[in-house]
């Protein structure tokens, strides 16, 4: 059941012409390779793995929030979900596999990226060394990311207007991203209410820098594989919970 | 014989406002029992709970209180659709699907094999007059088309109770005896129809009973015929005059006369008076027949009353 709902979301992302930012990828990567050799002697490598990374993400994060944040909404404002639950399907094998139609896309769209990344790497360095190994933990990194801010932008479609759920997921994402230093500031303030306070919200919002190994990348140095099955456990733990208040919601909200 | 669908003080209120703080009463209470082979019509204008009843038992809104029961299942167990099939009112469908495609996405959800799913949209999409279109994207198609298709995936997996919300909106003649026929079709194979519709005559060629809801409130239960024939309006009599011979004063004054022929509309208590004057003018009886609300008159005369009731109060409230 899951899967064919997961099935027909890839395919209407597909339909949508929503794979067409590979182009804008590609063209990314041809002028990177292209101006990188006239700018950058000796750093090209540098720069590539730096901005393909960075664009991978970066597209990969417009997708999962504008994509997601429309996945329950626009189902229930188009009505198509009325006759979707007339079939044996429950709320939550519908949210699961809208979700898990959204992750394929999200991972064959970074794959392709991928692939384009490493052409451009291999057509400015004409090799590949072992440390590059770390491009791809850094691009499974991106992964977890993206299905951590795709389960977020689901979680407010199922009660919230698509423009609210864009700013809820945005301001969540860009929260994590400065988790660490709001509980640095917590640690230097004399309140202890505030420090608890930020303490709190430390480990409540989702962590996004732990996802960040661009930098270990670009530089191939070897990220540890500790840190990939703690950031792999932190992200289903935590993908979990918010699928599972999704569910709770959706599960009981009147469709209009 | 197990009834088809159980509704047992099934009620739902919406909260209106921004604080969701003002409810209104779509649903008042309603309990019906329908049997497996009924084709059971649902009448009722604008706004009387038809589609919130039928949102409430295909579970896609939640009951503010009562409940009720599917082939012997509670409307929350979505098991029960295994044997439910549901058209919603003014379908919209996955526009960047084709006819063929959609209707294989549904049928997936049933674990049919490719080849049963193949053969079984094939015939539908004929059933439905679709065939020439079914490769086409469904964001290219006519309402009317949509309707077709609704149809279509409603009755996909051969469901024993079928659930339509005003299936012949939206349709053209041809479109609506189409349906028609599938739904006598569906009749004829045992299966129990529930269907929505302001569109009176095709309740009464259809409906082995029907429901009238105003205002969330269940008016009436029974065959059309039963509903119309509650109240007899009057009679109707149709004589002829010998030539010099003059009715008398009070018949005179309620004859209506086109060529030779006379008529007369008489309450029913009031019938035997009239003959005895129409003996006394030596007048020739043609036929005695009874003048019968048609559905629709029911229909308005209960729209028109709750609408008065509905003002009373409101004024009532205001003073």
């Amino acid at each position: 059941m899951i899967w064919v709902v997961a099935w027909n979301t890839f395919r209407e992302a597909v339909r949508d012409r929503v794979l067409y930012n590979l182009i804008f990828f590609a063209l990314l990567m041809i002028a990177a390779t292209v101006l990188v050799g006239q700018i950058s002697i000796g750093i090209e490598h540098l720069v590539i793995v730096n901005l393909g990374l960075t664009a991978i993400s970066v597209f990969g994060l417009v997708m999962a929030i504008f994509i997601g944040v429309g996945l329950v909404y626009k189902e229930i404002d188009k009505r198509t979900l009325y006759a979707l639950l007339a079939r044996p399907l429950r709320r939550r094998q519908f949210l699961v596999g809208k979700y898990a139609g959204l992750l394929l896309t999200l991972a064959v769209n970074t794959a392709l990226m991928t692939l384009g990344l490493a052409v451009a790497l291999f057509y400015v360095s004409r090799t590949f060394v072992r440390s590059d190994l770390s491009i791809l933990v850094a691009v499974y990194f991106i992964l977890l990311k993206l299905a951590l801010v795709t389960a977020l932008a689901l979680l407010f479609s199922c009660f919230s207007t698509p423009m609210l759920s864009t700013v809820f997921t945005l301001g969540l994402y860009l929260a994590g991203i400065f988790s660490t230093d709001i509980r640095s500031f917590g640690e230097v303030t004399e309140s202890p209410a505030l420090g608890a306070a930020t303490k709190s919200l430390y480990y409540l919002l989702p962590n996004f820098n732990n996802f960040n190994a661009i930098a270990a990348a670009a530089y191939g140095r070897q990220i540890p594989l500790v840190l990939v099955a703690q950031n792999t456990a932190y992200a289903a733990i935590y993908i979990t919970l918010v699928l599972l208040a999704a569910a709770a919601i959706f599960s009981n909200r009147n469709l209009k | 014989m197990q009834a088809a669908i159980e509704i047992n003080e099934l009620t739902k209120d919406y909260c209106l406002g921004f604080w969701r703080k003002r409810p209104r009463r779509a649903l008042d209470g309603l309990t019906l029992t329908i049997e497996e082979g009924e084709v059971f019509g649902f009448l009722g204008p604008n706004g009387a709970g038809k589609t919130t009843t039928l949102k409430l038992l295909m579970g896609l809104i939640f009951p503010t209180s009562g409940g009720a029961r599917i082939l012997g299942r509670q409307i929350e167990d979505v098991s029960m659709h295994h044997d439910v099939g549901y058209l919603p009112e003014q379908p919209y469908f996955y526009d960047y699907l084709t006819a063929r495609e959609l209707l294989d996405y549904f049928a997936r959800f049933f674990r049919l094999s490719a080849e049963e799913r193949r053969r079984r949209i094939g015939s539908l999409l004929d059933l439905v007059g679709l065939s020439s279109a079914a490769d086409v994207q469904l964001r290219r198609y006519s309402k009317g088309m949509l309707q077709r298709i609704g149809v279509a995936q409603a009755i996909l997996h051969q469901p024993r109770v079928v659930f339509l919300d005003e299936p012949m909106s939206g349709l053209d003649p041809v479109g609506r005896r189409e349906v028609r026929d599938i739904i006598l079709d569906l009749k004829r194979q045992g299966r129990t129809i529930f269907f929505s519709t302001h569109i009176l005559p095709d309740a009464e060629m259809l409906c082995d009973r029907v429901a009238v809801l105003v205002g969330g409130k269940l008016q009436g239960v029974g065959s059309p015929e039963q509903i119309v024939s509650i109240e007899v309006e009057s009679l109707e009599v149709l004589f002829e005059l010998p030539a010099g011979s003059a009715l008398p004063p009070a018949l005179e004054a309620a004859a209506t006369q086109t060529g030779a022929r006379y008529r007369i509309q008489v309450p029913e208590a009031q019938l035997y008076d009239a003959l005895e004057g129409l003996r006394t003018a030596r007048a020739r009886i043609i036929s005695v027949s009874q003048l019968k609300p048609t559905l629709e008159d029911f229909f308005l005369r209960l729209v028109g009353g709750e609408q008065r009731r509905h003002a009373v109060e409101i004024s009532g409230g205001g003073s």
